[in-house]
């Protein structure tokens, strides 16, 4: 993989004047990333943290206060750096009077190079080709997230930012969302992904930053973030009387004759799946729990 | 190309909203209702047609120009559909220049369609028409321009109600600024005088644009007028529309 850098923030702050008097209210305090090609990035946060705001600042929707952003070293705001990306907002919003179609089009003249064979491809890789002729106002919520990750991707672009792409899927869009940022991974193409759903971006992304309160206070790869090691090990059991086991463990709960125990210490798993084979036990399921983003996550913001 | 892409897509929002066809039906029926106004009055009937027909095309126009200009820029930032549209390769003065031309030509098509109807009255009551209804109209359309990028202007920063009641009095003070020039003439020289002039220098005056009487009377239009009404109708609409530029400019979409 390619180690250069495709986005660039540096310092970037943001405040917005609230009320009568104007009071000032800091949404971003000195953020500073760097995304690198070919990787998915995603960008973590809670409700409120200033996810879409950086997004905005990036887009040049709102312009910061200080601070500089880069795209492929140009500056963010040159058309340069804009035939270059895609952008999905979080709630799409289209022109309601245009067809699919029509929209489609009407954003292809808007680039240099344009590809109008493409659209027709692009309806079919969101898979909404048969709604081609179809007035906007008369689409679903889901569709419409569809057809915004089509206008994302008709100039096939070297960086894509999303923003809460899998919000208001359903599970089989969600699925296929998630293949197709893999797809644009696969492509060499790299993604920003700015999301508060801890498994999406624990499931596709190759780095995260987390963001709470208008500061990044982590950032990493995913494997570095998030530990290995084993937290505690969680085993359901049956034909056995749990209180023999309750010295290595706790008994969670208990249905039918099957019992479900946590089990703190690691290197005790073997030694009692040795008594209940003495015993004539039968073991169920044995689930090792290691650290998750959301422990991470939770902790990071609870600390902040 | 880019402008060219946003005014079409304007012109398409424009004719696909009903509120066009409704102010065209009421322009129609007020075209036709000048005919039936001719046969109630005592005099000539074509200039009577003249008169309240160039009326009612100018006042729909600029119903037309202040109701769809005030939504212009407004409705896009509400509906966040700027979002995306601002992330590709376009800059805000393509995106302001699309709208405004985008109106233009939904107004010239209107402008045109009432013209029509205006022009088969005309015929059908007295089988003639001169080329200055032609210079009037063209200077309604120059009007309209400037209308336009005034609604576009408040559409940059206010909502469209209070656009469309900034835009009327815009409308309203530029067709009554003319009072002011008679008043200065009828000053005594002094500091009120100076201080007079330089409002009514900074008003507009939109009655530059109305060649109604000299179509209606069949008066002559000198070149010096007419070139003054062009100039100031072009020059003052670029300076509303850098205006708007400037305002447009840094706003934040939040």
């Amino acid at each position: 993989m390619s180690e250069a850098k495709v986005l660039e923030i540096k310092d970037l702050h943001k405040s917005f004047k609230s009320g009568f008097l104007g009071k000032k209210i800091k949404i971003l305090k000195g953020i500073s990333l760097e995304v690198k090609q070919g990787e998915i990035f995603g960008y973590l946060g809670p409700n409120g943290a200033g996810k879409t705001s950086t997004l905005k600042c990036i887009l040049g929707l709102i312009f910061p206060d200080k601070g500089r952003i880069n795209i492929f070293g140009f500056d963010h705001l040159s058309t340069k750096a804009k035939q270059k990306i895609g952008f999905l907002p979080e709630n799409p919003y289209f022109y309601d009077y245009l067809t699919a179609s029509e929209f489609l089009n009407f954003y292809n003249q808007l680039f240099q190079k344009q590809k109008t064979e493409n659209i027709d491809d692009l309806l079919k890789l969101v898979g909404i080709e048969k709604s081609g002729n179809t007035q906007l106002r008369k689409f679903s919520k889901g569709m419409l997230q569809r057809l915004a990750l089509a206008q994302t991707l008709l100039n096939d672009p070297e960086l894509v930012l999303l923003d809460e792409p899998l919000g208001g899927l359903d599970p089989i869009g969600r699925k296929e969302i998630r293949d197709i940022i893999l797809k644009l991974k696969q492509k060499g193409k790299t993604v920003f992904l700015s999301s508060h759903i801890l498994q999406d971006i624990e499931m596709i992304c190759d780095r995260v930053a987390v963001l709470v309160n208008g500061e990044v206070i982590n950032q990493g790869r995913l494997e570095d973030l998030v530990s290995q090691e084993i937290l505690f090990t969680e085993m359901t059991v049956s034909q056995i009387n749990p209180r023999e086991l309750e010295k290595f463990g706790k008994t969670l709960t208990q249905y039918g004759n099957r019992s479900l125990i946590k089990i703190y210490d690691p290197d005790k798993v073997q030694e009692i799946l040795q008594i209940i084979d003495e015993k004539k036990g039968k073991v169920h399921s044995l689930v090792p729990r290691t650290q998750t983003l959301e422990d991470i996550f939770v902790g990071m913001v609870k600390q902040k | 190309m880019k402008i060219r892409a946003v005014a079409f897509n304007t012109f398409k929002e424009a004719i696909r909203d009903r509120v066009l066809y409704l102010l065209l039906f009421f322009a129609a029926a007020s075209l036709i209702f000048s005919r039936i106004l001719a046969l109630l009055t005592v005099g000539d009937k074509t200039k009577i047609i003249m008169d309240a027909g160039l009326a009612s095309i100018s006042l729909f126009g600029v119903l037309m120009a202040i109701l769809m200009g005030t939504g212009l820029v407004y409705k896009e930032i509400d509906k966040k559909t700027v979002y995306t549209l601002l992330s590709k390769p376009i800059n805000r003065l393509q995106f302001l220049l699309g709208k405004f031309f985008g109106l233009m030509t939904t107004l010239f098509i209107m402008l045109g369609v009432m013209s029509l109807i205006f022009i088969i009255i005309l015929l059908l009551h007295s089988g003639q028409i001169t080329w200055k209804f032609f210079v009037s109209i063209a200077f309604i359309y120059l009007e309209l321009g400037l209308i336009t990028s005034v609604a576009l202007l408040f559409s940059c920063f206010s909502t469209p109600i209070l656009s469309s009641i900034f835009s009327l009095s815009f409308y309203l003070i530029g067709h009554l600024s003319w009072g002011i020039e008679t008043l200065i003439k009828k000053m005594k020289p002094g500091v009120t005088k100076f201080l007079t002039q330089v409002v009514y220098t900074l008003l507009p005056d939109l009655e530059n644009f109305n060649f109604k009487t000299e179509v209606v009377h069949n008066l002559p239009i000198p070149p010096k007028i007419f070139l003054f009404s062009f100039f100031y109708g072009i020059i003052y609409t670029f300076f509303i529309l850098v205006l708007s530029m400037l305002v447009f400019r840094r706003r934040d979409f939040i």
